[in-house]
């Protein structure tokens, strides 16, 4: 399709987050561009898992941004869900000992406290809500508002839904620069023209750091590879997803090396989805069996069935992350012109919907619904991606 | 090499005609050599053969049981007597009914291994979970290539290979009245052998003209022998009074549980059906092939570099010694280009003494070695001129899309139909086979897109309006058929490498216990 | 030569030493021996090479085996269908007209085309 010649925001990046920004910007009445430099949802949406969760958030910004989106998937997108396979599957955290489930209820009140639902478990019910599991657990916490979606065609269906309100979408083309007018960008430069526009919005994900770079604005969005690994079909044996207490440590950390914690779900497919694994490998994507492996020793300790069952695949994404492990959302006052809305590691389609509200209200110069202070663009000045502290998880 | 060495000079995957082939002429040369085969007994999907040790063979390599229905049945019978007795000499390691999972090419290449059956007692006896080698030879062979066809998922419908795998290795025909549909000479044996069978071959549908192989077998091409092999196949349509329609093609299959009956249609010369030429005839047993596809997920997890032959398949891209753009790695056989066994076995063959010419085998016997590889070398390209020509004349029609309805199932494993497809290019943009499948998930099942991977390649193709040709067909290709684990693994097996993995472990040289059924 | 004595759901299957499970059936007259999830289609032998994953079935409470490649053995016990298709939610699973808007009822949530 013929690249506009005007319209009032090009979106960088046809991901899901790039989609939720598409398609509540075209709802506000923009006239929306999308140009992405490889195929619609061809980057981290098409390598992850689809999670919409609560359950791994500490209270703080990031778990309001999370309770946003979920009003979102579950309000007025809700008729929507069946085209993206929304499940509401529910989430249970488990802990293999009594120190670790002491810590995992603490968690529990503080995310109860800021209005999410988590019901603690001891070691019985467990089994009761999963017959399968590993008996020796010492407890768990319940997060029913824990979901999930096809991120692809939820990314895809976003899109085809604010191709409906005349945005348009550019596969295959990717962006090369910006076109400035005394400071403010005022035009997007890409290998098949260029677009003028009046606000640019970089949903580039992981490459999001190297789409701001081009436009003169830092923003340290780092990648953090993953795998998953899909077993053959099986009757219902995993009916949560369900998930060792340690990855909400892991998911705060920011260790370069290779973590694994075990993330346990079962799809209508049959299918059983394995995770997870973090390494900070930069784009690295050779193919490492010895994650799988790291992988599938903690999943057969959450479920020992598992031994005797067979992985038909694997795969493997980047999560875009920031030093202080949440996204970045919403005007960059170094560049007038410019939003941002990436970063969102391995949480962005969840957050997706949420991200994508919010910027179509700030684009709209209106009030968003949640503040966007604490993902401000310009609160790593003076500091070097990676040397950072454990701000958003202390 | 000794016997107690901690790892092998080749590791030859695949016991077909180029595996077969490969093992024996690397254990010649005094190498060390490990096969591994998914299949129970030696010859590949080529010479498949009944059950060894279940009576059928009587103890000579020449029972004509055993050889019923087989070219070459002497070479093969040769290749085989000389594998059993490198394994009897502890030569070779040969690992039967296992597949290989994992392959980490480097200065010694890893190769993870997985018993092919998981029914109790059905994995070989110490089979160790990886095995180590200076040089990967992988002969991995080929299937049938598929295009979907309404009908095509019924019962009573096989692959061509599959209908002659029953005859081969069972004696078994699925049925009494067989349609044999597709293009290229393999139709002929598939016929030809149901026939033979008793099965009422009701009609072979080639889709091409007979400007294609028969008129090129005449002497145009510099394979005299094919000619003859074309004459007995013609002789023997004559015999069993097959009828051999040209430019004609089944384009839908009949029936509720099971196949009733097949339309065949005439088709255009760009491949395109002639509206009304269609007639129903009845039939039990449909037998398609469309060439073949390679079998290329190790060569792609190797990180080898592929392209695209001139039958449309992705193959590896190999040198004149058989070497791919991985150092350690050679590929012989169909995954270099579909050219049958003959090809295969010199394939084979020249793979298996360039790496002994480069390992400095004792037997080595420099001058001699060089002779002989230049010799295999002008054999390969004599027999490459000749399957160029095959494919020439026995192209995939062009237009073939043009019998799909919305309705027809193109994956098989997670049923995507030919009208999911188009709506996830129409309504939601995909515009490559990935994005066919991340939106319709064709290739997402069992199989991993072993069947439907041309078929959603050359769709993806026809629906972006491009042709299926170049670089773009083989990325299409290609993200259809790389897979990271080269087989279904168990997540206990995986698990162990956590512990015994490659880095950690040097297995011993231990050929497996010989089976007593064979005398070398 | 003598006969092979199988159960196919309890009932007797006789079968030739070195047949495959796969072959056994089909010269038993059977022809599929599962359903699919999705479509409930009828599924048996296609590629006979162990390469299309069609011919599964339970052999000796083994699930997901290819017939194609199971050497049939005396007394082995053959069960039809795949065991996903006992699953309760298959009926919901196969709402979508083809040809219409690519559904998320009819695909299985395991993503990941990025391999």
């Amino acid at each position: 399709m013929e690249l506009p010649r005007t319209v009032d925001v090009v979106v960088i990046g046809a991901g899901a987050v790039g989609a939720a920004c598409a398609y509540f910007a075209a709802r506000a009445g923009f006239r929306v561009a999308v140009v992405d430099r490889g195929s619609i949802a061809g980057g981290t949406s098409s390598a992850c898992e689809g999670n919409i969760l609560v359950s791994d958030k500490e209270a703080g910004p990031e778990l309001g941004l999370a309770q946003y989106s979920q009003s979102l998937w579950r309000g007025e997108l809700a008729e929507f869900g069946h085209l993206w396979e929304f499940e509401s599957k529910g989430g249970l955290v488990v802990s293999a000992k009594p120190a670790t489930q002491a810590k995992l209820a603490r968690l529990a009140g503080r995310q109860r406290e800021a209005g999410i639902d988590v019901e603690l478990v001891d070691g019985p019910e467990l089994v009761g809500l999963e017959p399968h599991l590993n008996p020796n657990m010492a407890g768990g916490a319940y997060y029913p508002q824990d979901a999930q979606v096809q991120p692809m065609l939820a990314a895809a269906h976003l899109l085809r839904l604010a191709r409906g309100m005349r945005a348009t979408v550019h596969p295959d083309t990717q962006v090369t620069g910006f076109t400035r007018t005394g400071g403010k960008v005022t035009g997007v430069v890409t290998g098949r023209g260029t677009i003028s526009t009046d606000a640019v919005v970089n949903a580039a994900g992981t490459w999001g750091g190297a789409v701001a770079e081009l436009a003169g604005a830092k923003v340290p969005v780092l990648p953090r590879k993953g795998y998953v690994m899909v077993t053959e079909p099986l009757p219902a044996m995993v009916r949560h997803k369900v998930y060792a207490a340690e990855y909400v440590d892991n998911v705060a950390s920011s260790d370069a090396g290779l973590q694994t914690s075990p993330v346990v779900e079962g799809t209508n497919g049959g299918t059983i989805l394995i995770g997870s694994s973090r390494e900070r490998v930069g784009f690295d994507k050779s193919f490492n069996p010895r994650v799988l492996a790291e992988m599938a020793v903690k999943a057969i300790a959450l479920f020992p069935f598992l031994a005797d069952v067979k992985a038909l695949r694997s795969y493997s994404g980047f999560r875009p992350y920031c030093p202080d492990h949440l996204p970045v959302i919403g005007p960059d006052r170094r560049t007038p012109g410019l939003w941002h809305a990436c970063g969102h590691e391995g949480a962005g389609i969840g957050l997706s919907v949420g991200t994508g509200a919010l910027i179509a209200a700030s684009l709209g110069g209106g009030e968003p619904a949640l503040d966007l202070a604490p993902f401000a663009p310009e609160r790593f000045n003076g500091q070097a991606p990676g040397h950072t502290t454990e701000a958003a998880h202390a | 090499m000794s016997r107690g060495a901690a790892l092998f000079d080749v590791a030859v995957v695949g016991a077909g005609p180029a595996g077969l082939a490969a093992a024996v002429h690397a254990a010649d040369t005094g190498l060390s050599v490990v096969l591994v085969d998914a299949g129970a007994q030696p010859g590949g999907q080529f010479w498949r053969h009944p059950d060894e040790k279940a009576g059928l063979d009587e103890g000579t390599d020449n029972h004509p049981v055993e050889a019923a229905g087989h070219h070459d049945w002497k070479r093969f019978a040769d290749l085989r007597s000389r594998l059993y007795a490198h394994e009897a000499a502890g030569q070779v390691a040969y690992w039967r009914n296992t597949q290989v999972w994992l392959i980490e090419p480097d200065a010694v290449t890893a190769l993870g291994l997985t018993p092919t059956l998981d029914v109790p007692a059905s994995a070989p006896d110490g089979l160790p979970a990886t095995v180590r080698a200076r040089h990967a030879i992988l002969c991995p062979g080929g299937y049938d290539r598929q295009l979907p066809v309404p009908g095509w998922d019924l019962p009573g419908v096989m692959a061509a290979g599959g209908a002659q795998a029953l005859l081969k290795g069972n004696r078994t025909a699925g049925g009494s009245i067989a349609v044999v549909g597709g293009t290229g000479p393999f139709l002929l044996p598939v016929a030809t052998g149901l026939a033979a069978a008793g099965v009422k071959v009701a009609a072979i549908c080639e889709a091409n003209s007979p400007s294609g192989w028969l008129r090129n077998l005449r002497g145009a091409v510099r394979a005299p022998e094919k000619a003859l092999e074309g004459a007995e196949y013609a002789a023997a349509l004559a015999r069993h009074r097959i009828p051999y329609r040209i430019r004609t093609a089944v384009t839908e299959i009949h029936g509720s549980a099971r196949v009733e009956a097949v339309t065949i249609s005439k088709l255009s010369a760009d491949g395109s059906v002639l509206p009304g030429s269609g007639r129903r005839v009845a039939c039990d047993v449909v037998a398609l092939g469309w060439g073949f596809t390679a079998q290329l997920e190790l060569v792609l997890a190797a990180g080898a570099e592929t392209c695209v032959d001139v039958d449309g398949s992705l193959v590896a891209v190999v040198d004149g010694r058989l070497k791919t753009s991985v150092p350690g790695v050679s590929v012989a056989g169909e995954a270099t280009g579909v050219g049958g066994a003959s090809m295969a076995v010199v394939e084979g063959e020249l793979a298996a003494l360039c790496v002994a010419a480069e390992s400095g085998a004792a037997s080595a016997g420099a001058a001699g070695m060089g002779v002989r590889i230049a010799r295999l070398q002008r054999e390969r390209a004599r027999l490459r001129s000749f399957a160029v020509a095959m494919h020439r004349a026995n192209p995939v029609p062009g237009r073939w899309h043009g019998w799909l309805t919305p309705e027809t199932v193109v994956c098989r494993c997670e049923e995507v139909s030919y009208g999911e497809l188009c709506s996830a290019h129409a309504e939601l943009g995909a515009g490559d086979a990935r994005s066919l499948k991340s939106f319709a998930r064709p290739g997402m099942g069992w199989c991993q897109g072993r069947v439907c991977g041309y078929a959603t390649a050359s769709i993806a193709a026809e629906l972006a309006g491009r042709p299926f040709e170049g670089p773009a067909a083989a990325a299409d290709l290609r993200s259809m058929a790389k897979r990271t684990l080269a087989a279904p693994v168990s997540l206990g097996q995986l698990a162990a490498l956590v512990f015994d993995g490659p880095d950690l472990e040097t297995p011993d040289f231990a050929p497996p216990a010989t089976d007593k059924g064979h005398e070398p | 030569m003598p006969e092979l004595q199988l159960f196919l759901d309890g009932e007797p299957l006789a079968a030739r030493p070195g047949q495959t499970v796969g072959a056994a059936l089909t010269e038993a007259g059977v022809t599929s021996w599962r359903t699919t999830l999705r479509g409930g289609r009828p599924r048996g032998l296609f590629c006979g090479i162990g390469v299309c994953f069609d011919c599964l079935l339970m052999v000796d409470g083994v699930p997901n085996q290819r017939a194609c490649l199971t050497p049939a053995r005396d007394g082995m016990e053959l069960e039809t269908g795949t065991s996903t298709q006992t699953r309760p939610d298959k009926a919901d699973t196969d709402d979508t007209a083809p040809g219409g808007v690519v559904s998320g009822s009819v695909a299985a949530m395991d993503g990941g085309a990025e391999v």
